[in-house]
Formats: structure tokens, C-alpha cells, sequence
């Protein structure tokens, strides 16, 4: 091959028999229509190099699982299952139970799912059904915002603004009419669980609105004509064509939005208060996780204490790949269904 | 539906009920951006009066000192970010042409864990970062931060390359191929340049992703309250001198900290503001 090709106009050089050989060589079939002859140790080269940085990737993620698994061996082979059964964290003794970081991440995912869902499906059934276009764009645009921002401004915000205000203003009134509840008593914190619970919800909310939004756009009209034509009100119609037929993707948008929620680090362990305890108040501090390696990792001495924190990231990880993977499963076939109609 | 007079399913009823949910995806929205609102809100009013000059030009001063600013972790921001696109932009954009222009069985599988990387806690990152690289080289450096966000961009940069490249006609490749110019350089002249601008939008998108970013970044760059003097030491970014600045005791800190985010917020919503605009929102961040 030429080494100075100016032109882009050039001829194909003559078929040297190095070339002619390389096709019978075994290839992995390309696509039809991007079928040409094989050849020229250019091509090969550009395309082999291409590939192996695809191969890198997936290298990546099995890379990931190899060095938590590793990295974690300590503590997986000294603690076995009794690490999710124990709630007993102690860095000084070397016992480490990670129950109450287990606890303290579902039950903050689990408000921030309470919240999170019933709004987002509200405002993509109103973007989608209720508000004209060009506004819904804006209103779209303004919830994606709320995911450009940097969680450690989530967190600082959340430490002095939304925290004493959930306290102050919040805390009394759930405290007054669900006092009764084990979940509303004791004293309360700025930093509990349900702060981060309430911050959560606010990140996710863009991600849950966006894949709603999407699945809810591919309804096919005739769906709700269909509906409109029985007689059906406009919420009737919602509730009969529009939510049964994306009911998959919003189900894989709320599995997307909860792997959010169990991941995100920063702005949870600036408003929990970071304690290893599980206490049934979510006026209380706790623990998560994330934040506990966030919180503990620099400080961690000695191996198994290292171990043992590596372990709970690899616990993260596991969630987080089998429910991106469920996600993305569930939201690609309504997506791609709806497409193609 | 029975359309019987009266009770509950009458029409009076059914079109009440039906305005009364309608009006509460409403009141969903507008309670959905509130938070949008306050958050921008005490930024700029709490911001503001805690920027001045010193906080771009100066140094962190020890603790009690007041004043001093946050110039090491501006600029380390800066390089955190030069180092992450060296490792992501490549990897990501030869990857992601992999995965439309050739597309052979590695493709699915590799899309896949784009996917999962994509949604992958940025923590787990950090730890796979310090693994790897903080303690083979005996300490947090620039180096290790640069390769943590890296590994966030690759995913990203390569999912929209794919994206990008898709929408480039296929004609234009087959004319490329029929005047005799090899595969390769059909890709590399007619396909990437076609796409450039798309691209380099998904590129600047990663960016404005990972400038964000603090949990990779706690035990790989690190921080640093001076200026670092190499890749192989640790240095100070923005998002982590806004955090540890945040759940300091002292109030000048606090402030600082406050100035901080603002910055930070700056910089990532001017970058994915400037792209929208640019594109006309044609292409949205991938998360």
C-alpha cells in the first residue's frame, strides 16, 4: 500500500497473491450490506484493532468481576454468608457484618422508589398525553437537567438545605399523623435516612421520566383511538391502552432508576450520617453500601478490614449489572416493539 | 363502562375523575421541578457571595486560616479530564465503529457490557482503579483519577459513536468503496468525518459526565491542597475539595464549598448546554 495517500480518488491496486490468498482465510461474516471484498492488510489491520478495542471492553467487565472477586477473597472466604447476616461492623476486632449497610441501602432505595415512581410516571403521562409538544420539550429538557447535576451538589444541597428542612417541617408532621408507625418516632436528624430516601428520588426522577416517557411515546395511536372511539375519557384511555401496553418498559424503568439508587455514592453518604447501625426510625442516621466505602475506604488498615469494604463493592456490582441488564432487556422490547409498528 | 345515570360511573363522574388525575401529572411536574429550581436557586444566591477573586487564583489555606481558594482543584479538574479522554475517547470511538462498521460476533456481547458499564456504580470504579493501579504504583496520583474517569468514558463515547455513525447514509460508504478507496480508509475520510460533529458532541457529553464525578476519584487522585507536581502524585479536583469542604465543620469552608459547586455546575451545564444547542437537542446525554 501506498504510505501517502492525498487523493481519497484512487484505484484499487492490482490483487497481489497475499491478498488473494487472505480471502479464503476464515473472517467473521460482516453484514450484507456491508459486504466488499476482503483484502489489503489495511483493512485487516483497522478492522482487527477496531475489534480489539470492542474486545477491551468486554475485557472490562469481566476484568471488573476478577479484581473485586480477588481484591474481596479475604473477606468472602473468612466471613462466607454469614457477611450479609451479620450486623456486627468492627474495624478494630476485624468482624465485619454488612446487614446494616444492606439495610440502610434498601430501605433509602425503597423511599426514593416510593417517591420517585408515582412522579415520574406523572409527569411523562402529562408530557406525553396532556401538554402540547413544543412545551413538553421544554418540561423534558428541565427534568434532564436535574441529571446533569453533580451528585456532590445533590449532597451539599442536601446537608443544608433540604435536611434541616425535612427536619423542621417534614419530620413533625410524619411524626404527628404516623407516630404510631416504629418508622416515624425517636428525635429528629438532619442527617437520616430520610434525607438521603428524599435526594434520591430527585436524581432518579430524570432517569425513570426519560425511559416512561419513551415507552409512552411508542403507543401506537390506534391504541388510543380505540379506546377514545368506546367512549373511554382521556384517563380511561391511559388506564386502558396507554399503561397496559408500555407496562414492561416502566417496570424496566423503575429497575433502571433502582440500580441508580443502590449505586450513587456522594450524595448519600454526605446526608445519612454514615453509622453502621440499623434503627427502624428513618429520622435516624445509617449507613449505606456505597457510602460506607466512600466513608471508610482511606481509612481502612489492615487487609481484611480493605477486604472486607471491596466485598461490598462487589455486592454493588452484582446488583448493578442484573438489574441494568433486566432493564435494559424489558425497555429495548417495548421500544423496539413499538418501532416497529 | 356501563354509561348508567348517576353513581360512579356516570359521565359527569368518569370526566371529573379523568380532569382530577390529569390535573395531578401536572401538579406531578411542576413538584418534579422544584428541586431543579431550589437547588439552582441556592447555588447562584449562595455561590455568588462566596466567589471572588482569590478562589480561582489561590491555593486552599490550612485549616482555621481563612480565604484562599480552590485554584489546584480548577486545574486538576482540568487534567483529570485530559488524562480520562486520552484513555476514553480512543477506546470509545474505536470500539463504537467496531460495533456499526463491522459488527461481527463480538459485537452483541461487547454492546452489552457497554451497557452495564454504563450503569455501573462509579465507587465500584474507584475500587477497581485503586486495585489496579494506586497500589501496584505505591500511591494516589493523577494518573490513577485520569484512568477511573477514563474507564467512565468508554462506554459512553462508544455507545454514541455507534449511534453516530449509523446515521451516516450508506451510500456515501458505497461510493467511497465503488471509486476503489479501501475499507479503512472509506471508515477513517468518509464515515468518522461525516460523523465528526457527532462525535465530538458525545465526546464533550462524556466530559460533562465525568467532571461530575466524585466517588472514583476519593482513593485514586485523591486530593491535594497543593499543586501536584506530577501525574504520580495525588491531586485535588474540584469534586472532591467540594465534598470534603461540605461535611467540614467550619464555616469558611462551608462557604468555599458552596463557591465550588458553582463552579463545578458551571462548567458541566455549560458543556451540555453549549452541545444541546449546538445540536438542537438531537443528541441527549446517555446515562
Amino acid at each position: 500500500m501506498e504510505p501517502s495517500i492525498q487523493l481519497s480518488l484512487r484505484t484499487r491496486p492490482e490483487p497481489d497473491p497475499q491478498a488473494t490468498e487472505a480471502v479464503t482465510l476464515p473472517t467473521v461474516a460482516a453484514p450484507a450490506r456491508h459486504r466488499i471484498a476482503p483484502g489489503l492488510l489495511g483493512d485487516r489491520l483497522f478492522r482487527f484493532s477496531t475489534a480489539l478495542l470492542a474486545l477491551l471492553v468486554l475485557a472490562l467487565l469481566l476484568g471488573f468481576a476478577i479484581v473485586l472477586a480477588m481484591e474481596s477473597r479475604l473477606s468472602l472466604v473468612k466471613f462466607g454468608l454469614s457477611f450479609f447476616t451479620s450486623t456486627n461492623w468492627d474495624p478494630v476486632n476485624e468482624e465485619f457484618g454488612a446487614l446494616p449497610f444492606v439495610y440502610g441501602t434498601v430501605v433509602t432505595s425503597a423511599i426514593a422508589l416510593l417517591i420517585a415512581v408515582p412522579l415520574s410516571l406523572g409527569v411523562s403521562l402529562c408530557m406525553v398525553e396532556l401538554l402540547p409538544q413544543w412545551l413538553a420539550a421544554r418540561i423534558g429538557f428541565l427534568v434532564e437537567l436535574l441529571a446533569a447535576i453533580p451528585s456532590v451538589v445533590y449532597g451539599l444541597w442536601g446537608i443544608f438545605v433540604l435536611g434541616p428542612w425535612l427536619r423542621d417541617a417534614v419530620d413533625p408532621l410524619l411524626a404527628r399523623y404516623l407516630g404510631f408507625l416504629p418508622q416515624f418516632q425517636g428525635p429528629h436528624l438532619a442527617v437520616s435516612l430520610l434525607t438521603a430516601g428524599v435526594l434520591l428520588s430527585v436524581m432518579i426522577i430524570p432517569y425513570i421520566t426519560a425511559v416512561c416517557t419513551e415507552v409512552f411515546r411508542v403507543v401506537p395511536q390506534t391504541q388510543r383511538e380505540a379506546a377514545l372511539a368506546l367512549g373511554a375519557t382521556k384517563w380511561e384511555m391511559i388506564r386502558m391502552a396507554v399503561i397496559p401496553y408500555g407496562y414492561t418498559g416502566v417496570i424496566g424503568a423503575i429497575i433502571l432508576g433502582l440500580g441508580r439508587a443502590l449505586g450513587e455514592t456522594i450524595a448519600v453518604a454526605m446526608v445519612i450520617g454514615n453509622r453502621p447501625e440499623i434503627s427502624a426510625s428513618l429520622f435516624l442516621p445509617s449507613s449505606t453500601l456505597a457510602s460506607a466505602i466512600a466513608n471508610e475506604f482511606t481509612e481502612a488498615t489492615g487487609d481484611m478490614y480493605l477486604s472486607a469494604l471491596v466485598e461490598l463493592g462487589l455486592v454493588l456490582m452484582v446488583l448493578a449489572v442484573v438489574l441494568n441488564a433486566a432493564a435494559r432487556a424489558l425497555v429495548t422490547g417495548v421500544v423496539s416493539q413499538g418501532e416497529g409498528r | 363502562m356501563r354509561a348508567a345515570g348517576g353513581g360512579p360511573s356516570s359521565y359527569l363522574y368518569r370526566k371529573l375523575k379523568s380532569r382530577l388525575m390529569m390535573g395531578l401529572t401536572l401538579a406531578a411536574t411542576v413538584i418534579t421541578l422544584l428541586p431543579l429550581f431550589f437547588v439552582l436557586a441556592y447555588l447562584l444566591s449562595k455561590g455568588v457571595t462566596s466567589l471572588n477573586l482569590a478562589f480561582f487564583t489561590h491555593l486552599p489555606k490550612p485549616v482555621g486560616e481563612p480565604g484562599g481558594g480552590m485554584a489546584n482543584a480548577i486545574v486538576g479538574t482540568f487534567e483529570l479530564i485530559g488524562l480520562a479522554s486520552l484513555i476514553g475517547v480512543p477506546i470509545g470511538i474505536g470500539a463504537g465503529l467496531y460495533l456499526n462498521e463491522y459488527g461481527g460476533a463480538l459485537s452483541a456481547p461487547a454492546r452489552f457490557a457497554a451497557d452495564v458499564l454504563i450503569g455501573m456504580p462509579s465507587i465500584v470504579v474507584g475500587i477497581f482503579a485503586y486495585a489496579v493501579l494506586v497500589r501496584p504504583m505505591r500511591g494516589f496520583s493523577a494518573l490513577a483519577g485520569g484512568f477511573a474517569l477514563g474507564i467512565i468514558m468508554i462506554p459512553l463515547v462508544m455507545r454514541t459513536t455507534e449511534e453516530m455513525v449509523r446515521l451516516v447514509p450508506q451510500e456515501l460508504r458505497e461510493a467511497a468503496l465503488a471509486l476503489g478507496v479501501t475499507r479503512w480508509r472509506t471508515t477513517v475520510s468518509v464515515v468518522v468525518r461525516t460523523a465528526a460533529a457527532g462525535i465530538a458532541t458525545g465526546v464533550i457529553l462524556a466530559i460533562a459526565r465525568v467532571a461530575g464525578e466524585t466517588a472514583p476519584l476519593l482513593f485514586t487522585a485523591f486530593g491535594n491542597r497543593f499543586w501536584a507536581r506530577g501525574l504520580r502524585e495525588p491531586i485535588a479536583s474540584l469534586t472532591v475539595q467540594v465534598y470534603t469542604y461540605a461535611i467540614s465543620p467550619f464555616a469558611d469552608w462551608q462557604r468555599q464549598a458552596w463557591a465550588g459547586a458553582l463552579v463545578l455546575t458551571a462548567i458541566v451545564l455549560a458543556l451540555e448546554l453549549g452541545v444541546r444547542w449546538i445540536t438542537r437537542g438531537r443528541l441527549k446525554p446517555l446515562r
